[in-house]
């Protein structure tokens, strides 16, 4: 099946503390149409951003479809909390890149 | 019902603001000016220390404005999570700018200073009465917590802040503060419902960051009407769209449809937003439903030693390609050097080239760089601890030998003499915890004071 990647249906793709113990995963689509292809596709799934990750499915806290923005996100559970020991990424604002190399099956 | 205006200077004070997007704000003749001033994204630290992470200089620049705008229009400001992190420390260093400003520009009003520090007493019995929970994926609170912690906050509500301009206060500053706070305040004090007000500060709070091209030091102006509100930009570089605003929603929260606050939530199911102007757009449909126990989020930090960092950077290809062994010579050499004296540290490393930015979470696992950089970092039981540990550690991996080694003059190159950098004290977060209160001011007492 032909794919279309990631980077080519959204505008924003971005990861940001929700809090210190929470990480979340932005993802707003170009328009209504990528959004819809996206939500339909089946992908965005907690095992999907868990196999990402490399962490337990449990670690995934929620997966959103957001309308009103064209958007999708995932919250997951730091690995450290912000600012502990071995964090590297104290606002979480660059945990996003694996993202960017998802691919969505053009239904 | 006539339309109720909020100016938002910038996104967190200090962040400054262009001064055509502010005047052009005033122009329109907002009821009130409000500005966020904290976050806990800068991490423990600052809790912790009572260190702002604003700079003094650049939060007067701001409040300069800000004071002489709202003397002269004669309109309340508010100020939330003073000093970034809203403790006792950070609260005072902003207060005292304000008098500061005020004795020079000769301006005199009405203040309200609202404390938000909370006393650990407080919240042990708290514990004891079962009224503390953990917010999301931390722990539940032990006693033990409540001992370490050196600083809990408590976050207000819209409430405390409401009260205090019902007490004639004309400008209004206070400690930690759920941010959308000093926005739906003056809102929902002119009888607006509280559903759109603090959706509207929701969007406010981070000032232009909600329009595109999105900034964090650029001004945003809220209207609220009967059953809904706007937001446009006042910089006509920037726009409000739809997406901009909706997607702002989304931003550092973990659900964009229920939104829990003090107090209740916001209930955004229903919520529509619409373009009304090429640069503003209304939002109709966000509903504010109590919670049947108020609930107060708190903050605290613990302490967790000192820090002392080395930086680094490696350009052989063999060494980079041994570099998990090279750690591990390291620690082992270190442990066995200061076996028996007593030495309490941890030592770690970040590789940058290799997961320094995402460690665990990083799934490129066999990238080859053809550079690394480097971060020693100890953290000591004090400075002195730290200071030592990390000098040795560097001064061993920059001459241990490895499998292949054929640089053996010297493994690392140091950009800076000296090569340590003092991090100062460490703190760790252990409160990130909801606790139940009698009302919304229990644990926010205010003074009033008049400038």
């Amino acid at each position: 099946m032909k794919k279309i990647k990631l980077t080519e249906m959204a505008e924003v793709i971005r990861s940001k503390n929700s809090g210190p113990y929470e990480l979340t995963l932005d993802i707003i689509f170009k328009d209504r149409e990528n959004f819809e292809l996206a939500r339909r596709s089946g992908v965005f799934t907690k095992k999907m951003f868990a196999a990402l990750y490399g962490i337990e499915a449990d670690g995934v806290i929620d997966v959103i479809e957001f309308a009103p923005a064209n958007a999708i996100k995932a919250t997951i559970v730091r690995p450290v909390v912000s600012g502990g020991a071995g964090d590297s990424d104290i606002y979480g604002a660059q945990q996003h890149a694996p993202l960017l190399n998802i691919e969505v099956p053009m239904g | 019902m006539k339309e109720f205006l909020v100016l938002s200077p910038t996104a967190i004070l200090g962040y400054g603001f262009p001064l055509s997007s502010f005047k052009e704000g005033l122009s329109r003749l907002p009821d009130a000016i409000a500005v966020d001033a904290g976050s806990t994204d800068p991490g423990p630290y600052y809790l912790g220390a009572g260190e702002p992470f604003t700079g003094r200089n650049a939060v007067k620049r701001d409040l300069n404005y800000l004071l002489e705008a709202a003397a002269a229009n004669k309109i309340p400001l508010l100020i939330g999570s003073a000093g970034g992190s809203g403790g006792e420390p950070h609260l005072k260093r902003d207060v005292d700018l304000i008098m500061e400003i005020a004795g020079q520009k000769d301006l005199h009003f009405r203040m309200a200073v609202i404390h938000a520090e909370v006393e650990r007493e407080k919240v042990r019995d708290s514990l004891y009465r079962n009224k503390i929970k953990p917010l999301g994926p931390v722990p539940p609170l032990q006693e033990k917590d409540l001992d370490e912690a050196v600083r809990i906050v408590g976050q207000m509500g819209v409430e405390p802040l409401a009260g205090a301009l019902e007490a004639g206060a004309q400008v209004v500053i206070a400690g930690r503060a759920y941010d959308p706070s000093v926005f739906a305040a003056p809102a929902c004090q002119s009888g607006y419902r509280p559903g759109p007000a603090i959706h509207m500060g929701k969007i406010l709070e981070c000032g232009a960051i909600a329009s595109t091209p999105g900034s964090g030091s650029d001004c945003l102006l809220g209207r609220i009407g009967a059953g809904y509100f706007e937001v446009e930009t006042l910089n006509p570089a920037r726009v409000c769209t739809v997406t901009s605003v909706a997607a702002h929603t989304l931003y550092e929260k973990s659900d964009p449809v229920y939104l829990p606050l003090p107090g209740g939530c916001l209930d955004l199911k229903r919520t529509r937003y619409e373009q009304v102007a090429e640069n503003r757009v209304r939002v109709t449909g966000s509903k504010f439903i109590p919670a049947q126990k108020y609930t107060v989020k708190l903050e605290g930090v613990k302490k967790a030693g000192f820090r002392t960092v080395t930086i680094a950077g490696c350009r052989d290809p063999v060494m980079i390609s041994e570099i998990d062994q090279v750690m591990e010579i390291v620690k082992e050499r270190t442990r066995d050097n200061f076996a028996g004296t007593g030495s309490d540290y941890s030592l770690s490393f970040k590789i940058y080239g290799k997961n320094g930015v995402m460690g665990d979470l990083e799934p490129v696992r066999d990238a080859v760089p053809h550079e690394i950089g480097i971060i020693i970092e100890v953290i000591g039981k004090n400075q002195e601890t730290a200071d030592t540990i990390c000098g040795f550690a560097r001064s061993t991996m920059l001459h241990c030998s490895y499998p292949g080694r054929t640089a053996t003059a010297g493994n690392l190159a140091f950009p800076f003499s000296p090569a340590e950098f003092r991090g100062g004290e460490v703190f760790n977060y252990n409160i990130y915890h909801l606790m139940e209160v009698a009302d919304p001011f229990e644990l926010f007492p205010m003074e009033i004071i008049n400038v």
